[in-house]
């Protein structure tokens, strides 16, 4: 790119490709209104369904009376389990191998489990049905906290699989015991710690949270019974993976189900999997012949469909005196919920946790994970992260903090200590993975530079004597996290969806006149992909971004693909348009030189055109190969330019960044600030710069309201009490702190473009920063862990328990 | 259910219409209207997804009921365009300086950034925070639609836009 001439930069600045922050295309129909959300949706003789839902959160259905719902004037049908039993779709399988109540047979196992499906004219008329839907139940006990669901007396929650011995991963242990999950070397990480010089030891959790994307999760079925064809417009993630779960579920052959995703009011997992609402609108849609809209209201949303973490993570890491982690050890108990329901790859049903060594050189490691039932809401979603990595990253980088405290030693120094070095790539982790690429030290150095590392301890060490002193009631926390992703599942090798591998598509069609329409297998929610797919295409083929469309989102056109979740779009569909690219660039090479009749090796590739080299007049743009790929191809070759790539990616890819957090701590009010937040990211090649850094607003921004008070909280007797925008925490503009972006380049060794992938690393990295900015700032007093939340509540809790408050 | 009869002008033109006494506001632009561009996010008031100007005020659509707006003027996204079709100076900042990802908050929070500068034709950076604080976001972290708004602030107040040093 540097070495080019005026000529050269002027053509390609007029492509708008990879690395410039082109203006998003998206947004000239978003800042009009006039994107197309599925709630948008209007269908003539289009009627509504809602749920009945369950006020308990155990409880056994005694009986269920409709009549009086179906008597009121305009609903159409009330669907019960007693309905959907003889189609065999009261239950669904789930994508970690258990099924999942689509309506409750017998029993409730969460509160708000979805009990009866009322379809009537309008969403009026379908709630005042709702309220005349008589359930008699019989309260049962209830398990809300996951560490006594596996106690010997404790009730049975899953009647359905009670005589199930084995799990899809396993032996089950217990009546609410779902799997064992064990990777590494058990032996030898026992054996290091049992000589080790230095070992720590913290049981940290990470709360049960929800992606809580604005829009929340709708459908709208319509069967037309005389074509025999299902057309499903949803709130899909992975559009081409819920037309292959419907066509196995329904039996409609997968050709006659068009499964439509259309503008996606965010996602951040919440999307991904399949819902109960989605199969019930279905088969009322089948019963009735009409077109059936289901909407979740906010309430719904964040006690229904999905969740994230809930995880429970005893950490242990062993070192030396000096420093060195000679081993880690890590068990996690695992609240799922009633049902199985997480989102992961289906040989991992921890997902990617083993991730876990984080960014450093860890020799001996063992990591286990046991998946219980509890009565809480089904889910285990990949809050904007690819798959347990936040729980990963935030399992490490915590405990780093808690071993430096140990060892007297500064947070950065350890890390810096204990690094993977740039010439360990690709490096074996202990617990299984190879990291594809990495400079960890320059990062963290760029950034220990970016903030002034050394005055921020100066002025905090000053400030802990003054607080000691008496003569100021703030502390000052600095946090420090270093993650390392793993993301852009994925291979083949070790990644599928319900036996389907985790490949994803491109198909690229270039017209007469040189414009192009791509259409791809994954689906934005927000990411702009209509921008940044163009922008590669535009530098790989030589045609101007503004002529390129991006179509995602309908099954019938588009490439089968897995969507988009764990920051795969770039790494994997990035890779496939790529790669369907350079197919068409070689049969363009051919037309070019045939049109300059000389021979495809004499050719250059030069911007937007092939060049004759040596003789710089002699020249073919892209956009006349493309002319006479229809009009003038040479003899034997097949006429026009298009290509299709599925692509396999032979690796994951492993972004990292380190994240620097300053914050300010009043011990009388428990009420944080934070000061400053800085974030450099290194996501291998640079797309879009503008998007990148709007990717980890975004991410840092979801990543403060998880550490600083989300949380989705049960009672004892299983109500969940954070169930709508009162009392769940979103971030508003004023809370939410100023960020500051920074980057280094290290280019993914394997992927076609060297990208890796960036809108999750600002959630994988951010939460554990701001953690480790609140506990540092009590650390000096003696304090090892405060869990999350830490909302002003829980902050003044810890500096109760420090004896602060006289 | 009986239905009443309302009449208020949106977005310039005058509506008349029969609606139920329950209806919200939000409903009936949506889906009585095809006004799609205000959208719902929460039904508690609380995420501004759907927030249209009527009268000179910020009105979450979620919450009042369409016979409450009877004989109002209102402005949804959808008649935020100058008279030529163009963006407005909002829509244009918006996009210049991304303050949007998914696009579900946009036409609510363009909506409300319009209604503050007519409230403040100068806002600071922190009376732009509170401002917009009952406008959610999940996708962009706000630090570009406050961006945004200055922006359009400055180019409304004939003056350059230059970003605030870090």
């Amino acid at each position: 790119m540097n070495d080019m001439t005026p000529n050269q930069k002027e053509r390609a600045d007029k492509l708008e490709g990879m690395g410039c922050k082109r203006k998003r295309v998206e947004d000239v129909r978003f800042v009009q209104g006039k994107g197309n959300y599925v709630d948008d949706l209007k269908l003539p003789g289009m009627v509504f369904g809602d749920f009945v839902r369950s006020p308990y959160a155990h409880a056994r259905i005694k009986k269920i009376d409709v009549s009086k719902a179906l008597a009121l004037p305009g609903v159409k049908a009330v669907l019960t389990a007693a309905e959907l039993k003889p189609l065999k779709l009261h239950y669904m399988p789930t994508l970690a191998g258990d099924v999942q109540a689509v309506l409750a047979e017998e029993k409730v196992l969460f509160q708000n489990q979805e009990v009866a499906f009322v379809v009537a004219e309008d969403r009026y008329i379908a709630a005042d049905a709702i309220e005349l839907v008589e359930v008699e139940y019989e309260e049962l006990p209830v398990v809300i906290d996951p560490f006594k669901a596996m106690a010997p007396d404790a009730p049975l929650l899953r009647e359905d699989i009670k005589d199930k011995t084995d799990g899809a991963h396993g032996k089950r242990k217990h009546h609410n015991h779902i799997f064992t999950w064990e990777v590494g070397d058990k032996s030898a990480t026992d054996a290091v710690f049992a000589k080790a010089e230095v070992t720590v030891k913290e049981m940290i959790s990470y709360q049960r949270v929800h992606p809580c994307p604005l829009e929340t999760c709708a459908a709208v079925a319509s069967m037309d019974k005389i074509k025999g064809e299902l057309t499903l417009w949803g709130t899909f993630q992975a559009p081409h993976v819920i037309r292959t779960v419907g066509s196995l579920l329904s039996g409609i052959p997968e050709h006659k189900i068009h499964v439509i995703a259309p503008d996606i009011g965010g996602g951040f997992g919440n999307k991904v999997g399949a819902y109960p609402g989605y199969i019930c609108a279905i088969v009322a849609s089948i019963v009735l012949g009409q077109p059936v809209k289901w909407v979740e209201d906010r309430i719904e949303n964040l006690s229904a469909t999905a969740f994230a973490r809930d995880y429970h993570m005893t950490t242990e890491l062993a070192a030396t005196k000096d420093g060195r982690i000679t081993g880690m050890r890590v068990h996690v108990l695992a609240d799922h919920g009633a049902f199985d329901a997480c989102a992961d790859p289906s040989k991992y049903p921890a997902g990617f946790f083993n991730i876990v060594t984080g960014s450093y050189d860890i020799p001996v490691a063992h990591l286990s994970v046991d998946g219980i039932y509890t009565n809480k809401a089904p889910g285990g979603v990949a809050y904007r992260c690819s798959f347990r990595v936040t729980e990963a990253s935030y399992c490490i980088e915590r405990i780093m903090d808690v071993l430096a405290q140990k060892l007297g030693m500064d947070p950065a120094e350890l890390r810096l200590k204990n690094f993977v070095r740039p010439e360990q790539f690709p490096y074996q982790s202990a617990l299984g993975w190879e990291y594809d690429s990495g400079d960890y030290h320059t990062a963290m150095q760029k950034a220990l530079k970016a903030v002034g590392y050394d005055q921020l301890r100066a002025e905090q060490k000053a400030k802990r004597e003054a607080f000691k002193r008496g003569e100021t009631r703030e502390l000052m926390g600095i946090g420090v996290a270093f993650f390392t992703e793993i993301v852009g599942a994925g291979p083949s090798k070790n990644c599928d969806i319900l036996g389907i591998a985790m490949f994803d598509s491109a198909e690229i069609r270039i017209h007469p006149t040189g414009s192009i329409i791509a259409r791809m297998g994954t689906k934005s929610q927000g990411q702009g992909h209509e921008t940044t797919y163009a922008q590669i295409l535009a530098t790989e083929l030589g045609i101007p971004a503004a002529d390129i469309m991006i179509e995602e989102g309908n099954t019938d056109t588009a490439p089968y693909g897995l969507g988009t979740y764990g920051s795969r779009s770039t790494p994997v569909a990035g890779g496939a348009i790529a790669m369907a690219a350079r197919k068409i660039r070689a049969k363009a090479q051919m037309i070019a030189a045939h049109l300059l009749e000389v021979s495809e090796y004499d050719l250059e590739w030069d911007i937007d055109g092939f060049r004759v080299k040596g003789a710089p007049d002699k020249f073919k743009s892209m956009k006349e190969i493309a002319w006479a790929s229809y009009n003038s191809p040479p003899a034997g070759l097949e006429p026009g330019l298009e290509a299709v790539n599925y692509y396999d990616p032979p690796n994951m890819t492993y972004p990292f960044g380190a994240y620097i957090c300053v914050a300010d701590v009043d011990v009388d009010t428990g009420s944080t600030k934070i000061r400053r937040f800085y974030a450099l990211d290194d996501c291998g090649t640079r797309i879009n710069p503008m998007i990148i850094e709007g990717q980890v607003h975004g991410g840092l921004t979801e990543a403060f309201g998880i550490a600083m008070g989300q949380e989705i909280r049960y009672d004892e007797t299983g109500n969940v009490v954070t169930a709508s925008l009162m009392d769940y925490f979103l971030p508003t503009a004023v809370e939410t702190p100023k960020w500051e972006t920074d980057f280094t380049v290290t280019p993914s060794p394997h992927h076609p473009i060297g990208a890796k992938g960036v809108g999750e690393s600002p959630n994988v990295g951010g939460v554990p920063c701001f953690s480790n900015a609140i506990n540092d700032a009590f650390s000096f007093l003696g304090s090892t862990h405060i869990q999350m939340p830490h909302d002003n509540w829980r902050t003044w809790m810890a500096a109760e328990k420090l004896g602060l408050h006289g | 259910m009986a239905k009443s009869h309302v009449k208020m002008t949106i977005n310039g033109k005058p509506v008349e219409a029969l609606v139920e006494p329950r209806t919200l506001l939000i409903h009936f632009l949506r889906e009585q209207l095809g006004l799609t561009g205000p959208h719902i996010g929460c039904e508690t008031t609380h995420c501004g997804a759907c927030t249209v100007d009527l009268d000179g005020k910020s009105v979450k659509a979620c919450t009042i009921f369409a016979v409450q707006a009877d004989g109002g003027e209102m402005l949804t996204i959808e008649g935020m365009a100058n008279p030529d079709g163009s963006l407005h100076v909002l829509q244009e900042t918006f996009r210049e300086h991304h303050g949007l990802q998914c696009g579900y908050c946009t036409p609510g929070m363009i909506t409300r950034a319009h209604r503050l500068l007519q409230e403040n034709k100068d806002p600071s950076e922190s009376e732009i925070r509170h401002g917009i604080a009952g406008n959610l976001c999940r996708c962009t972290g706000y630090q570009n639609i406050v961006k945004a708004i200055q922006a359009a602030a400055a180019k409304l107040n004939g003056r350059e836009f230059k970003e605030a040093a870090e």
